[in-house]
């Protein structure tokens, strides 16, 4: 398992990274962690002509809160996240997921940013970013831009960004009072792609009504999906266990998945429904216990 | 068990370390991919994406074009030399590479021989292959109805897709068991297709030497010896003399039973190092070690028990449809076509029990080899411990009970059973009681009892175990006609240390130490100054190899039995230095000293170096024995495990509880290693139990061929074991012991089975084929309306 | 195809090289470096035989390219004993029977390392969940969790657990 000759470059500027793939067009792909590209290339499944690296780009790994946002360095690796403390005390969604990402060596080189970029609706943090509302930050030749999370997995692999641009952070509100989040995948062993898997964040007021809720799922549509009609049954509302049953129920109804060796689609809706009934649950005790 | 030897003299039943770890904990050891030869090329190789498909031409003009690829072989250069087809150790026929037909995806098309591995890799890319794409058999039913089409053409007056039929018992007097039966149970039984996965794949660095016009193979092999005896079978008429052919079998990454067959990869190599004259290393990637290397299993078995109402057990009637892929390159012994399936009645004492076989070509790829077990014996475990619960479940009767009151007594032993074996030794009852109160049996089935009152779902599942091991006898044992005898070479040098060579061959299984451990019992020079060395054949003397828990039943008999006959040649020297008669000396580890005068003694290490210097006249000088050790019997090593479970409701997933596993495989010669051998065997019995199954759909398409999908346990997955053991030695083995590399791996599959459907049982849930996974126990759970949703 | 020029420290030994960018690291330790102790056991990263230490992080070698390594540190098995002995991982190994074939045990060795640089004393959890990037077919991973807790003990200079200090004196 070889993968075919490219050409190489490690860019120590956005900038220069910027310039590489405006000139070499659709020939070039970045590198960012490597953990999806690499495997395909030595599959020969994907074989570009260049390999632009960006890793050798300063000040892009980073996890800090900065007025209203977290804001998240597209190079910060899936261990960064995991052991971040900040993360850990005040965004335990984070620890949910990073800990069912692949395994130890390969979250100590994925990126955050790939995880994104990639446009690949079984990865874990499209759905967790979903939840969280985030946007994406974006470097190209025409300066920067913001797109919301919504506006940004357009189809299989594919995302908003341009050929040229670059993604380079995670912005994420930082929620008010009440707020809990929660993760979890349904895996048939560590380290796999999820059957399902869900993403909530839920603020609650002292009365238990439901201010903010983002319901995010993985791998039950060809994009990352929102679970839109559960999330409006939320918001605004007394969270009670029989509306978090109502919310699981559209969300198993309102996902796409297909059948493949992880199960049926039947099994697929089942377990959506599992997961947004106990991560309502988890996310709503965690709100209430005062998380962030 | 005590020790007879000292600690310093470490020989059986001492824990002590192993002899092999310091290489390997230090980046040290000497695997083949590690082998780098001067003006080494690279072989890889062109593989199919069809099942089945007619080739009509292969362009190797783009891949030739690129600098460093020197050439491309394909069937039909070997065509020209004979080599385009080998025989299998069953006798079937499978090709090197294809003239003009691929019968199994991911099957080997073409070989590309580069001056580099990265250079090979791109030749194989460039390689043009006209396929003609046909409608392949994946199902071996669909093989063997009266209008499929036949597979295998390119042999004579082949007229269907069935490789052989095989039976065993009592057809008649079965049938009439079962008829007047009070209750008859069925099954329909279902093994999947599974593979080894050894972490090392197989690979190959072949060496010929034209001016020499010797082959020196460097080999992943389990049976360095019979795989020259098989060069030269096949490569004679070329020019290869078995002189002439040195097969090295250098440190192996785990074997399980996928290393004893040929694969056309090594026979490529070999051909391109003759026809090149440089040597040649193969190695395969993980994907094509999990596409096209040997797999195991893959029985589809019809099982019917008979009992009486009290649940006494009389008859037993199993029926398998076997599926051998394109050929049968399965390992068996000649005469056993389905290995030893017919262990398949178990611990229980059958009055009659009749079984027969199957086998059927598919466009699947050849094997039907070991996985960690001993010819087909997880298979017959399966069945029978899957029957018995399924038995024990329609009388209303506690399983273990059932157990208790059907298993042959430890009187009964040497037995004889309905299928023709005689079990050398066992206490069948004391492992299961052994079991039962370590794991606290009672008591799981009160707290289960209120589990399911609350709804809560928890299994208890038992399997009793026998396996026949240490192949074998040769009066019956044999493949390819060389009998399954194995040996040691044991040379002592003048200052008392030795160096002992054998026909079997480690994967990690430890016999650097182990082996050295039984000659350290027999003679008193300590373990660590005996140095062990296999898997050479210009210096080891012929074995069958190291498979199916062979080597201590047979090997391990081989060294006691040459370190004996030195012991008697010590003796005599012994004599002759004290002036004694030999009558008049005793034997304690390391010296013989006279009786009533202990005073006067000698050590081992003085009788060898008088051996050297002060022999007595008319005695050969030296001291150094062989021996060939052609067992009486098969050691029969039995077990018994319990398994406990909970299952999640909502999601179906299993979480093993706990598991505890007692083994009984005779005398111990180093707890430390067959306790590890146990944990080892039980995640690879864990692993077919709930998660590994190769796919195919009916295109012949693989679904899962590599490891993102084919599904192997981490440490996640695999519960902390417990183990225990009672210890019942083999009468007819020198030293009392049986074997026990595979024990679990057969034993674990049906105690987790079992443990899952008891605790489905309940729902009318009476069986589930394995692996079995939270997905289809949800879609039992659904079925049954017992699912939960939150 | 251009090939690029590296500089690699492996096992502190400085290597400067000129290398094709699709040169898999693995394959650079082993082949172009000739230190073999590094595995290679599948091509999905599932297998975890390939793992390193690069700049003190565990990382499968074969998804890493050699250009990546360009500058930084690299750490095997062949670079874990000192002229004091044996590391505590690789004595571990040894003590608690933590290996049979071996060939998965250069990279447990080296994943184990930077989790107990992580959690100088995980629980046995803890520790399966750390090896969860690493297959081994031979052990059932009971006895490489025993060796990890024999070297954490060792490290951290806490009590070893009973169970271990059993098996530590029943026999050299």
């Amino acid at each position: 398992m070889i993968p075919e000759t490219f050409e190489y470059d490690s860019p120590s500027t956005l900038e220069e990274a910027i310039q590489l793939l405006q000139k070499h067009g659709d020939e070039a792909k970045i590198l960012s962690g490597g953990h999806s590209l690499i495997p395909m290339m030595k599959l020969r499944l994907a074989t570009p002509e260049r390999l632009i690296d960006i890793n050798g780009i300063p000040n892009l790994n980073y996890i800090k809160e900065e007025k209203d946002f977290l804001k998240i360095g597209a190079l910060t690796r899936e261990a960064d996240i995991e052991h971040s403390d900040l993360l850990k005390k005040k965004y335990p969604i984070f620890s949910d997921v990073t800990k069912l990402i692949a395994d130890p060596q390969v979250r100590n080189l994925s990126t955050i940013g790939g995880n994104l970029a990639h446009g690949d609706a079984a990865n874990d943090h499209p759905a967790v970013m979903l939840a969280l509302n985030a946007s994406i930050i974006a470097h190209g030749p025409e300066g920067t831009r913001t797109i919301a999370i919504d506006d940004f997995f357009h189809g299989f692999y594919m995302t908003a960004l341009n050929h040229a641009e670059i993604l380079t952070e995670i912005r994420i509100p930082i929620p008010g009072k009440g707020t809990g989040g929660a993760y979890h995948k349904l895996e048939r062993k560590v380290g796999d792609y999820a059957t399902a898997g869900v993403a909530v964040q839920m603020t609650l007021d002292g009365k238990g009504v439901c201010r903010y809720i983002g319901i995010g799922l993985t791998n039950v549509n060809m994009t990352p999906l929102r679970a839109s009609r559960s999330e409006k049954a939320l918001l605004g509302e007394k969270v009670t266990p029989g509306l978090i049953q109502e919310a699981a129920l559209y969300a198993s109804e309102d996902c796409n998945p297909s059948e493949d060796l992880r199960g049926s689609e039947e099994y697929k809706r089942h377990i959506v429904k599992v997961l947004t009934n106990r991560m309502l649950h988890k996310a709503a005790e965690r709100a209430m216990n005062g998380g962030a | 068990m005590g020790c007879k030897t000292s600690r310093e003299i470490g020989g059986m039943g001492h824990p002590i370390k192993r002899k092999e770890d310091a290489r390997f904990i230090q980046g040290k050891g000497k695997y083949v991919d590690d082998i780098k030869l001067p003006g080494m090329l690279y072989l890889d190789i062109v593989r199919s994406p069809y099942a089945y498909a007619k080739i009509k031409n292969i362009n190797i003009d783009k891949a030739m074009a690129i600098p460093g690829v020197l050439a491309v072989i394909t069937g039909k250069d070997l065509e020209k030399y004979n080599l385009h087809w080998m025989p299998t150790l069953m006798s079937d026929t499978q090709m090197v590479l294809p003239t003009d037909t691929v019968m199994y995806q991911s099957q080997e098309v073409a070989a590309v021989i580069a001056t580099s591995r990265y250079v090979a890799a791109d030749g194989v890319e460039a390689v043009e292959v006209d396929y003609e794409p046909m409608k392949p058999i994946m199902r071996p039913k669909k093989a063997l109805e009266p209008d499929a089409p036949v597979l295998r053409s390119d042999k004579e007056g082949k007229k269907d897709n069935l490789i052989w039929h095989w039976e065993t018992g009592d057809r008649d007097g079965t049938e009439k068991v079962f008829q007047n039966a009070d209750v008859v149970v069925k099954e329909q039984i279902y093994i999947p297709r599974i593979h080894v996965v050894s972490i090392e794949t197989c690979g190959c660095v072949a060496d010929f030497d034209k001016v020499e016009g010797k082959l020196t193979l460097y080999m992943t092999t389990q049976a360095p010896h019979a795989i020259r005896t098989v060069l030269a079978l096949v490569a004679g008429h070329v020019g290869l003399s078995e002189e002439k052919i040195r097969v090295i079998s250098p440190d192996i990454g785990g074997g399980f039973g996928g290393k004893v067959p040929v694969y056309p990869g090594y026979v490529c190599a070999v051909a391109a190092s003759v026809l090149i004259g440089q040597p040649v290393k193969w190695i395969e990637d993980r994907t094509e070690n999990l596409q096209a290397d040997s797999f195991a299993r893959d029985y589809d078995m019809t099982c019917e028990l008979a009992a009486n109402k009290n649940g006494k057990i009389q008859a037993l009637r199993i029926k398998t449809l076997a599926d051998h892929g394109y050929t049968d390159a399965a390992a068996n012994p000649s005469k056993f076509p389905a290995g030893m399936f017919s262990i398949c009645t178990g611990s229980y004492d059958f009055d009659t029990a009749f079984t027969e076989m199957d086998a059927a070509y598919t466009n699947k790829p050849p094997g039907g080899v070991a996985y960690r077990c001993s010819f087909r014996v997880t298979e017959a475990a399966h069945a029978i411990e899957r029957m018995v619960d399924r038995l024990a479940l329609e009388i209303g009767k506690d399983p273990a009970q059932l157990r208790m009151e059907n298993f042959i007594k430890k009187d009964q032993f040497p037995y004889q059973s309905a299928l023709g074996w005689e079990y050398d030794s066992g206490d069948y009852h004391r492992a299961l009681e052994k079991a039962m109160d370590i794991i606290g049996y009672d008591d799981l089935r009160k707290e289960q009892a209120e589990k399911r009152k609350n709804g809560e779902l928890m299994g208890i599942g038992i399997c009793s175990f026998t396996e026949i091991v240490g192949a074998g006898p040769s009066k019956d044992f044999d493949i390819l006609g060389i009998k399954m005898f194995d040996s040691c070479e044991i040379r002592v040098h003048p200052t008392g240390k030795a160096i002992a060579r054998f026909g079997t061959k480690s994967q990690g299984q430890g016999h650097e130490t182990t082996y050295a451990q039984i000659i350290a019992e027999e003679l008193g020079i300590p373990a660590q100054h005996i140095q062990v060395e296999e898997g050479d054949t210009d210096t080891a003397p012929y074995g069958l190899g190291t498979y199916a828990s062979r080597s201590t039943p047979t090997a391990g008999a081989a060294a006691a039995k040459a370190a004996r006959k030195l012991r008697k040649k010590a003796r005599k020297i012994a004599a002759h230095l004290l002036e004694v008669s030999e009558e008049d000396l005793e034997w304690e580890p390391g010296k013989f000293s006279v009786k009533g005068a202990p005073e006067k003694a000698k050590t081992i290490q003085e009788i060898v170096f008088a051996s050297y210097t002060n022999h007595p006249q008319g005695m050969e000088a030296g001291f150094e024995a062989t021996h060939y050790y052609d067992p009486p019997n098969l050691t029969f090593p039995f077990g018994s495990y319990i398994c406990v479970v909970d299952i999640d409701r909502s999601t179906g997933e299993i979480k093993i509880r706990r598991f505890i596993a007692v083994d009984d495989c005779g005398n111990i010669i180093n707890p430390m290693i067959v306790e590890g051998q146990i944990h080892g065997g039980l995640t690879q019995g864990l692993a077919p139990a709930m998660y590994e199954e190769l796919i195919y759909d009916d295109e012949g398409n693989i679904l899962n061929g590599s490891l993102m999908d084919y599904l192997v346990p981490t440490a996640v997955e695999s519960p902390k074991w417990e183990t225990a053991k009672t210890i019942t030695p083999s009468p007819h083995h020198p030293i009392g012991a049986k074997g026990v590399g595979e024990s679990p791996t057969v034993g674990a599959p049906p105690a987790i089975a079992n443990a899952i459907i008891d605790a489905l049982s309940h729902l009318g849930v009476q069986h589930m084929d394995i692996p079995i996974t939270p997905y289809k126990v949800w879609k039992v759970l659904n079925e049954k309306g017992a699912a939960l949703e939150v | 195809m251009a090939t690029k020029p590296i500089k690699v420290t492996l096992n502190g030994t400085e290597h400067s090289l000129e290398v094709e960018p699709r040169l898999l690291l693995v394959h650079l330790i082993r082949e172009n470096l000739s230190m073999t102790g590094t595995h290679i056991g599948c091509d999905t990263s599932n297998c975890g035989a390939c793992t390193i230490l690069l700049n003190g992080k565990s990382v499968k070698s074969c998804t890493v390219l050699a250009v990546q390594a360009n500058g930084k540190e690299v750490t095997t098995i062949e670079g874990m004993a000192t002229a004091e002995g044996l590391h505590p991982l690789q004595e571990g190994f040894r003590e608690m029977h933590g290996l049979q074939c071996g060939f998965c045990t250069p990279g447990m060795i080296m994943r184990a390392t930077e989790l107990l640089k992580q959690n100088t004393n995980p629980t046995e959890d803890e520790i399966r969940w750390g090896i969860s990037g690493n297959l081994c077919r031979c052990t059932g991973y009971n006895n490489i969790v025993k060796a990890i807790q024999y070297a954490a003990s060792k490290l951290n200079g806490t009590e070893m657990p009973a169970e271990l200090k059993e098996e530590v004196s029943a026999e050299e």
